[in-house]
């Protein structure tokens, strides 16, 4: 246990004497998160819409005021011609055309049903996705406010139902994503190259000419990098709620559980990258490429899993980020307990432990 | 009674291309101290990885202190002192640092054996909170011993410990050395340089992954099959040439000031004067000396090679 000790001490003290490690270790993760955060959102801020109103009466009216007073669209009120549209779209000058038809008020009102015309610039099917949903969104809004005035049921359109993030704001997918990401990467960057540093400066000969076992080289090994990854979440889910406006709906103690374990999957590999090379820049090489681009596509924040090939949703299952990234969101956003985790969990389980057990075994006890 | 067997050790690199050790057996007594000479390359680093249970031999087998290198190499891992070839400790962290690290490692105490290292480790405490990395060679050599001694081993392996470190501090490092003898370890020691040879008790000659020969020191220069001669004269590259021609001579190598030649003749004092005249009349040499000398080991080294 002494042994064990000064072990894991003599690992700190590698890091905390090691200002690139640091800054790699605490810099990284705080300007990922933001620069994910904020610059790589999917969230459209000030998009040229350009509002028809053919109506010009009371509903209409209240409509649009809610979409000029929302920070997604820029509006532009004119009546165009059917051409001048197109024009204008085939430009890029509009993203986005809402139309309201003559008698919208009157159709919502005796009717009980209207509707309204929404073309999006679908070049870009993502934006024009989003931007539909905005603005569905806003009519649902009123439609709500009508029913709450009036008896009776009233229609404006669409049935499209946004649940858990009303509001379509990027940072309740990237976040999660991108603390999937960071976690994980750091974690397995760390450690790939803390064993290989050892058989590089030749200290790795040494400790094994001594009683020392292999399984606490490696258990030590991940020890230190184990507490500073707690560190390294802590700041993360600050950054995240308090910066990022991230919603925390679940139990704070689920998700450091839940994250532990992404931490040890994640130190796990980081042990068998490091037993299987014999240059840090090796190890790091492998587990910077092999690691961001899987974790970067496969985890599903950057391209919904769905919409990618079958044989890439295959692969995605070994990526342990996917299933972090479902239990992250579970648990901050839909505030949902362990009986909703349980399979993700039991996952990343089996993968820590098999990549432990196959980093063990890979472990060298001889220099060849 | 014998620490240190090797039997017919061989190992090669690279799948068999490089072959580095070739059929090696040699054997080192308890509390011995016993050199392996030879220069880069010879395979001096390999006998010490093998012994070490670092590698596994090709063919052959070996025992440390009557252990198996492979069935029983956890044993001797826990019994053995070990100090590679290159400077192998923590180089961030400090002397008093790397000490309780490894003491701690092999389950001891710095205190426990602290009059084991006392000597060594005096010479380095006044820079005990320096890092490891900002050590002087000579004194980075120093704290990697204290650091094999400090679990009192039975068996003490150093390869190359005085590579890169200045000649006082080889001589203090040999001082060492002698003293640990005294306490009954038994001592591995390698080094490329010849004049070192002459400090340990016996010595094995390799060159090329063969050992060329074992004996002591003594023994070895006696066993030198012919009559040495040291010369030297104004131009000493001129001489070199002119001796490496000359029929007189069978062998000739420069040491320094003077070259060192042998005759091909058994009568040494006619050739050395028929040498002599040949070299100041018909080569217009000047400042010729010759004299009869006692073979270095490294002469010995140089015959054996040939």
């Amino acid at each position: 246990m002494k042994q064990f000790l000064i072990f894991v001490r003599k690992e700190f003290y590698h890091v905390a004497r090691d200002s690139k490690t640091l800054l790699l270790l605490f810099g990284m993760p705080v300007a990922q998160i933001i620069l994910f955060g904020f610059a790589l959102s999917n969230e459209i801020k000030n998009a040229k819409v350009v509002i028809c109103d053919y109506a010009n009466d009371y509903a209409s009216h209240r409509i649009i005021q809610s979409i000029e007073a929302s920070n997604n669209f820029d509006v532009e009120k004119s009546i165009l011609s059917h051409e001048d549209l197109e024009k204008s779209f085939q430009e890029g000058t509009i993203k986005l055309a809402i139309i309201f038809p003559g008698n919208f008020n009157n159709d919502l009102l005796h009717l009980k049903k209207a509707q309204v015309q929404i073309i999006a610039d679908a070049s870009d099917p993502n934006t024009a996705n989003t931007l539909t949903a905005y603005a569905t969104n806003i009519m649902m809004g009123y439609q709500k406010e009508l029913q709450q005035s009036n008896t009776g049921q009233m229609m404006i359109n669409t049935n499209v139902r946004m649940i858990y993030n009303p509001e379509l704001k990027g940072v309740t997918n990237f976040v999660p994503g991108v603390m999937a990401l960071v976690l994980f990467l750091i974690c397995v960057l760390m450690t790939s190259v803390s064993i290989v540093r050892e058989k590089e400066m030749g200290t790795m000969e040494v400790l094994l000419v001594s009683p020392f076992k292999p399984v606490l080289v490696i258990i030590a090994k991940a020890v230190p990098y184990f507490a500073l990854s707690l560190v390294n979440l802590t700041v993360i889910l600050i950054l995240s709620v308090f910066v990022m406006g991230m919603p925390m709906n679940g139990s704070i103690l689920l998700l450091f559980f839940e994250s532990s374990l992404l931490i040890l999957t994640a130190l796990s590999l980081g042990l068998l990258i490091s037993n299987s090379t014999s240059s840090q820049q090796t190890a790091m090489l492998i587990s910077l490429i092999g690691g961001m681009l899987p974790v970067l596509i496969l985890t599903g924040f950057m391209f919904p899993l769905e919409n990618i090939p079958w044989p890439l949703q295959m692969i995605a299952n070994f990526v342990p980020s996917k299933w972090y990234y479902i239990i992250v969101k579970s648990i901050m956003i839909k505030g949902l307990g362990f009986s909703a985790i349980w399979k993700e969990t039991l996952i990343l389980a089996g993968m820590t432990i098999f990549l432990l057990v196959v980093s063990i075994r890979k472990f060298k006890i001889r220099l060849e | 009674m014998t620490d240190v067997v090797l039997n017919n050790i061989s190992k090669s690199y690279n799948k068999g291309a490089v072959k580095a050790v070739k059929d090696v057996s040699f054997s080192v007594d308890q509390g011995e101290l016993f050199g392996l000479i030879g220069s880069d390359g010879a395979g001096k680093s390999t006998i010490f990885r093998v012994l070490t249970t670092l590698l596994l031999p090709d063919s052959g087998n070996a025992s440390v202190m009557g252990l198996d290198i492979v069935k029983d190499y956890q044993a001797i891992r826990n019994n053995v002192g070990y100090m590679p070839g290159r400077f192998s400790l923590y180089q961030d962290l400090t002397v008093e640092e790397n000490l309780l690290f490894f003491a701690t490692v092999f389950n001891t105490t710095i205190e426990e054996n602290y009059e084991l290292i006392e000597d060594i480790y005096v010479q380095i405490e006044p820079f005990k909170t320096r890092r490891a990395g900002k050590l002087s060679g000579g004194m980075k050599q120093k704290l990697a011993l204290c650091c094999a001694l400090i679990h009192r081993p039975k068996v003490l392996f150093l390869d190359e410990p005085t590579t890169g470190v200045d000649t006082v501090s080889r001589k203090e490092f040999w001082e060492m050395l002698k003293r640990l003898k005294q306490q009954g370890i038994t001592i591995l020691v390698s080094t490329p340089y010849m004049d070192e040879a002459t400090l340990c008790e016996r010595i094995a000659l390799i060159q090329n992954g063969n050992i060329l020969s074992i004996n002591k020191p003594e023994a070895i220069i006696k066993q030198f099959p012919q009559k040495l001669f040291a010369i030297k004269a104004g131009n000493m590259s001129h001489l070199l040439e002119d001796l490496r021609n000359s029929k007189l001579v069978s062998s000739c190598n420069s040491f320094g000031e003077f070259h060192h030649i042998t005759f091909t003749s058994g009568n040494e004092s006619e050739t050395q004067q028929r040498l002599i005249s040949l070299l100041q009349q018909k080569e217009k040499h000047a400042d010729l000396e010759i004299r009869s000398i006692t073979p270095t080991i490294e002469d010995c080294f140089i015959n054996l090679m040939n």
